[in-house]
């Protein structure tokens, strides 16, 4: 199917690419923020998954394990903020912009000698007869391990949060920490693990971008992708189905954006790139305004500093 | 009785917290079906003394021993494995989970959610507390909210209930109905520790009371053979004395306030519902009601900080309903909020900082908007010293200071700029004996003087003590205001909505 | 066991002490990251604090010292004031740049003519176009609620590609030949934001600089208006009981800090830059951030962390010249001072103690 000389499903299938680090970062940063911890530092984690899994995929030679340091250097950087916030007790807005400041410089300084070196390639997998199928072949059998392990982590987060035990507590920390404290679960304990999920998970979203969607080392290349992240989980109401839908659309701009581009359509490309940080604030004033008149949605202890003191 | 035939002994607990014993060698016990009552002035040691044997607070000195064995549970799972419950007096409850989700996170093996939401059932139908499992607790009054705590209790079978001031949020008709629940369960055995005080309720409920002052057990007494008043000043250590409401006469109307009404400012927050009302000078308009009814949207709608529709509120004639705080301080009508720490006062800055934060309008404490601090210490410390603020100075800041003190101050910041009206919710929640008299007092003084005032309490005796008419907030509406000379209990009770569709337990109440 | 015991009131030694102890564990900390990197820990930290002031070059890089400190104060100036109320603009970086873009926008209409007018005009539309871009995230916040602090943050990306337009677009000088950027306004009398006392790198964005931390100082701390943005940030509830109505501190605190980083990317346009170019921002906006932290959002520390910021911007460059030490390395290290200042902060507000650990 074309349109306007575009092929629609490669077009869907380019999309799937480019919203896989999205998703699983703000997949990631949703489990934090129902613990009740505002992480800003996405950026910062995602950027260190980035170097990590580029650095590590580059020394291994082993793209697997190459998201898996990803991965470790995203969970380390928010353990570094889950002492801060959790341990320090410093405010978490402020910790986040420091994460990511942080993590934006120091992986600059990584990365010093992986620029200009081409990764190992990340194998698509196959599906015999279902790959070859006309449209939904390369929609949905077409695809790494990755982009399949990014759907079946929002399908396992979204089952956690609302089917299991611990994802109760998860959410009842997020809820109300002091009540959650009365009860004897371990405030900090929690907010900490969901924290490095949530680290974990943008290391990993980083790390798909170096390594699989540019794929390159260069430095402050998740520009901006951290904050949007950020903003998905708003727009998603808290909720994990809502997040890929979120992901998805974002990565449809960005691939429409830079279809147009390659397209030679008459428009400045400095001004076509600023359409996903144009629509990115579009739909979050649309979900905010909604918000302010319908039923709660955000985690109330959002962002609110826990201390038992008696 | 020996000790063997005990549930629960406590023997020379203590606990220290910086600057304070909270607790100080404690020692009772309790009988399996006791109702035991914990009896002490804000800041006696009842809540500490609770949480250890919750398991919330380690104490540094002391053992227990339930039902014979030691027992020092390491935290709150470990209390409920042993079988003691507690029912909190700030709910622990989450407003965004369901009522089947909050059971199940106070139980310690909880079966399936499908099981769990039927066993809600049963159990809440036969102890006359009938609730939904399905529903979000934020949705929930008050009242349901801690049938919610209560039945998580009961679905642990536990040997001990702790209950930490269960009636404040309750219509007597509501405590009627609780009480019964209580009797009930402890005919089958359970031993309840009943945390309170209202004497009343005590004398009527509990079999035994321990009496707590300054973290020491001061005494101990079968509570149905003393008076209110001899309880009263056992917990209080010394003679009560009387407020003194003589000597006030109704003027003109002050405040008219029609058809006020306000949407809720959170999702889960009360709205305001043509509330109409007179208030005249010289005159002390009493508002009760169960929490989270409107008080706190009345005194937001009163004060300015959240304007209403033009005409709905008139002070002396003229419509100030769409002005905001200041203007409205500027015309004589002041306020002071029920949350001292973070809205009547600012935690972190100092007293003389919040005498400015209300005090610059109606005193010259700046300069064409420069701050005159020397002058505004001065009316800190005027603050201070006619209202016996206990505090090293001016510069302490806010959260530095107790309860009572930090009221005392608040009040009295209100109370020395010379009102026309001033509107006062939760005057003395949380605050000593000796403090809430002063505070009262004050409050019938400005009174005297030709000011007119409003109390919105949940305090019914504070009410009936010095209020010369009453109101009651219900779910956002305001009853007609009653003298309250001619108003009995029962009456009261009836005008707070009653027993919002709760019915007694059969056999019982 | 370690526990937390909450202060009754904030130390003052520690409000004072924390900067300084955070600056100290940093040096600690990159020495150890220099270390690492196989440089010599007590040269690299040497040459980024001690040596542009009395190092061998020392009169030039004194001069450099104001340059980096004037856009940094200016900009953390404002943001301080925000932060004290809980509003927090992060976009600092985009609304320097809209400064920049629209005093340089003044400057390339007038060209070639000459008038005393000018300048004074570029320095309004330099404010206008930083405070116009944070009215953007103001007005959505009051509004809709929508979080200033991502609205912000995004609008520096869509910033950055204006900038880029711009460079390459409209304000592509037409005797560049060909190049990207601007005329340079250095070569424009009028335009100009000249060094004023030769040799010290003072220029009209330091002087506005001064008065900022003068003016904001006078507004936190001895106006009303201040108060009520302290209080504000203290307790939210306390200050609308005061009066503060939320919608307009939000628009204020955006619109200042957005008209004093449009300020400073103006007088950075005009005067050291000189020119529009895609890469003209160089950070000053999220550094500012670092420097509003580092002097606890107080007007008097703002100006010391300022200076104290451009110091490693310039020991930076010199460590990047003489030890090879790579540019981002002085980037990781300002992020690791905010880390440790926030971390320290604790004991600004706790005491620590040793006690029982629990049974």
């Amino acid at each position: 199917m074309m349109i306007a000389g575009i092929d629609i499903a490669q077009l869907v299938a380019m999309l799937m690419v480019a919203s896989t680090p999205i998703l699983l970062a703000a997949t990631g940063e949703l489990v934090a923020e129902k613990a009740g911890v505002l992480n800003l530092g996405v950026e910062g984690m995602m950027i260190m998954g980035a170097i990590g899994g580029f650095a590590g995929a580059v020394v291994t030679g082993s793209p697997a394990l190459g998201f898996a340091a990803g991965a470790m250097a995203g969970a380390g950087m928010a353990l570094l903020f889950a002492f801060l916030t959790q341990v320090l007790l410093s405010n978490q807005v402020a910790t986040g912009l420091a994460l990511t400041l942080f993590g934006l410089g120091l992986s600059a300084l990584l990365g010093q000698s992986y620029q200009g070196i081409k990764p190992p390639a990340t194998e698509k997998l196959t599906f015999g007869p279902l790959t070859d199928l006309p449209v939904l072949g390369p929609v949905l059998f077409n695809h790494d391990w990755v982009v399949y392990l990014s759907l079946a982590l929002v399908a396992g987060v979204g089952l956690f949060l609302s089917r299991s035990r611990a994802g109760l507590i998860l959410r009842a920390v997020g809820e109300s920490h002091d009540a959650a404290h009365a009860l004897g679960y371990p405030v900090v304990a929690v907010r900490v693990a969901a924290l490095a999920f949530g680290g974990a998970l943008a290391g990993l979203g980083g790390a798909y971008l170096s390594l699989v969607r540019v794929p390159q080392w260069a430095e402050g290349m998740t520009a901006g992708a951290g904050w949007i992240a950020l903003a998905i989980v708003v727009f998603a109401s808290w909720k994990p189905g809502r997040v890929l839908i979120g992901a998805y659309l974002f990565g449809g701009v960005t691939v429409l954006q830079l279809r147009l581009q390659a397209a030679g359509f008459a428009i400045p490309v400095q001004l076509l790139s600023m359409a996903p940080y144009l629509i990115t604030i579009a739909v979050l004033v649309i979900i905010s305004a909604r918000h302010r008149r319908g039923a709660q949605v955000a985690p109330a202890s959002l962002g609110r500093v826990f201390h038992a003191s008696r | 009785m020996t000790a063997t035939d005990k549930l629960l002994i406590v023997e020379g607990l203590s606990k220290a917290y910086p600057g304070v014993k909270a607790n100080d060698a404690v020692s009772f016990s309790v009988a399996p079906g006791e109702v035991h009552a914990l009896l002490g002035e804000n800041g006696a040691g009842k809540s500490t003394l609770v949480k250890m044997i919750y398991g919330l607070v380690a104490p540094d000195q002391g053992r227990m021993v339930l039902a014979g064995a030691p027992y020092a549970p390491a935290d709150p799972h470990a209390a409920r494995m042993a079988g003691v419950a507690m029912v909190f007096q700030h709910f622990s409850l989450f407003e965004a989970l369901n009522v089947a989700e909050n059971v199940a996170l106070g139980m310690e093996n909880p079966p399936p959610m499908r099981q769990l939401a039927a066993r809600i059932r049963q159990v809440s139908q036969t102890y006359g507390l009938p609730l939904d499992p399905a529903r979000i607790v934020g949705d929930l009054s008050a009242g349901e909210r801690q049938r919610v705590e209560i039945i998580r209790c009961l679905l642990q079978e536990p040997r001990l209930l702790i209950m930490d001031e269960p009636t404040s949020v309750l219509t007597p008709q509501e405590v009627e109905i609780l009480f019964g629940t209580l009797r009930k369960l402890s005919a089958e055995g359970t031993a309840i520790l009943y945390i309170s005080h209202k004497l009343e309720e005590i004398r009527s409920l509990c079999d035994q009371a321990t009496i707590l002052r300054g973290g020491r057990v001061v005494a101990t007494c079968v509570p149905a053979e003393r008076t209110a008043r001899e309880l009263a000043e056992m917990m209080v250590g010394a003679e009560l004395k009387l407020t003194d409401r003589a000597g006030r006469q109704a003027g003109a109307v002050v405040l008219r306030v029609t058809g006020l009404s306000l949407p809720p400012a959170t999702p889960f927050g009360p709205s305001l519902k043509e509330v109409t009302f007179d208030l005249r000078a010289g005159e002390v308009l009493g508002i009760g009601g169960v929490a989270g009814n409107g008080q706190e949207e009345l005194l937001a709608a009163l004060s300015g900080e959240r304007p209403g529709r033009p005409g709905t509120v008139l002070l002396e004639g003229a419509d100030i309903a769409a002005l905001g705080p200041n203007a409205r301080r500027a015309r004589g009508l002041l306020a002071a909020p029920e949350e001292r720490l973070g809205h009547a006062a600012a935690p972190d800055m100092s007293l003389t900082e919040n005498a400015i934060l209300t005090g610059t309008v109606r005193k010259p404490l700046t300069r064409k908007g420069f701050l005159d601090m020397g002058a505004a210490r001065a009316f800190a410390r005027e603050v201070i010293s006619a209202f016996d603020v206990r505090t090293p100075g001016p510069e302490v800041a806010a959260r530095a200071l107790s309860g009572g003190n930090l009221q005392k101050f608040v009040i009295g910041r209100e109370v020395l700029q010379s009102p026309r009206v001033l509107v006062v919710n939760q005057p003395t929640w949380g605050v000593d004996a000796a403090a809430s008299a002063a505070i009262r007092q004050a409050l019938l003084d400005l009174a005297a003087q030709g000011a007119a005032v409003i109390v919105i309490s949940q305090d019914l005796d504070e009410l009936m003590e010095i209020a010369d008419r009453f109101a009651a907030l219900n779910e956002g509406r305001l009853s007609a205001p009653r003298p309250t000379a001619a108003l009995t209990l029962e009456e009261v009770g009836l005008m707070l909505g009653g027993a919002h569709g709760m019915k007694p337990v059969e056999g019982m109440a | 066991m370690i526990r937390l015991e909450r202060r009754a009131v904030p130390s003052r030694l520690w409000t004072v002490a924390t900067p300084v102890a955070a600056v100290l564990a940093t040096m600690v900390a990159g020495g150890i990251l220099f270390a690492a990197l196989g440089k010599n820990p007590a040269e690299a930290i040497r040459m980024i604090f001690w040596d542009p002031l009395f190092g061998p070059n020392a009169s030039y890089f004194r001069g450099q010292l104001l340059v980096k400190a004037g856009p940094l104060i200016l900009i953390a100036a404002g943001l301080a004031v925000g932060f004290r109320a809980g509003v927090w603009n992060i976009g600092a970086e985009g609304q320097y740049i809209m400064g920049a873009i629209a005093g340089a926008g003044v400057a390339l209409a007038a060209y070639p003519a000459e008038s005393p007018m000018i300048f004074p005009a570029m320095v309004l539309a330099g404010a206008l176009g930083g405070w116009a871009w944070a009215m953007i995230p103001a007005v959505l916040k009051a509004r809709f609620g929508t979080s200033e602090i991502l609205v912000s943050l995004m609008m520096v990306y869509v910033a950055q590609n204006l900038l880029a337009y711009m460079a390459f677009g409209p304000m592509k000088n037409p005797q560049g030949f060909g190049f990207p950027g601007s005329r340079n306004l250095q070569q424009y009398p009028s335009a100009h934001n000249p060094e004023l006392i030769a040799g010290t790198g003072m220029h009209w964005g330091v002087v506005a600089a001064f008065v900022a931390v003068i003016g904001t100082y006078v507004l936190m701390h001895r106006h009303i208006a201040g108060f009520r943005i302290r209080v504000a940030g203290d307790a939210p509830k306390a200050a609308r009981f005061a009066g503060v109505v939320p919608g307009r501190l939000i628009a204020f605190c955006l619109g200042l800090s957005g008209a004093l980083a449009g300020l400073a990317g103006l007088f950075e346009v005009a005067g050291p830059s000189g020119q529009i170019t895609d890469s003209f921002n160089a950070g000053y906006g999220f550094t500012a951030i670092i420097v509003a932290f580092l002097g606890r959002l107080h007007p008097v520390g703002i100006l010391l962390a300022g200076l104290l910021m451009a110091l490693t911007y310039i020991g930076g460059d010199l460590a990047q010249l003489m030890l090879r030490l790579p540019a981002a390395a002085i980037q990781a290290f300002q992020g690791m001072l905010l880390f440790f200042l926030l971390g320290f902060d604790l004991l600004t507000n706790f005491r620590i103690r040793l006690g029982r650990a629990r049974a």
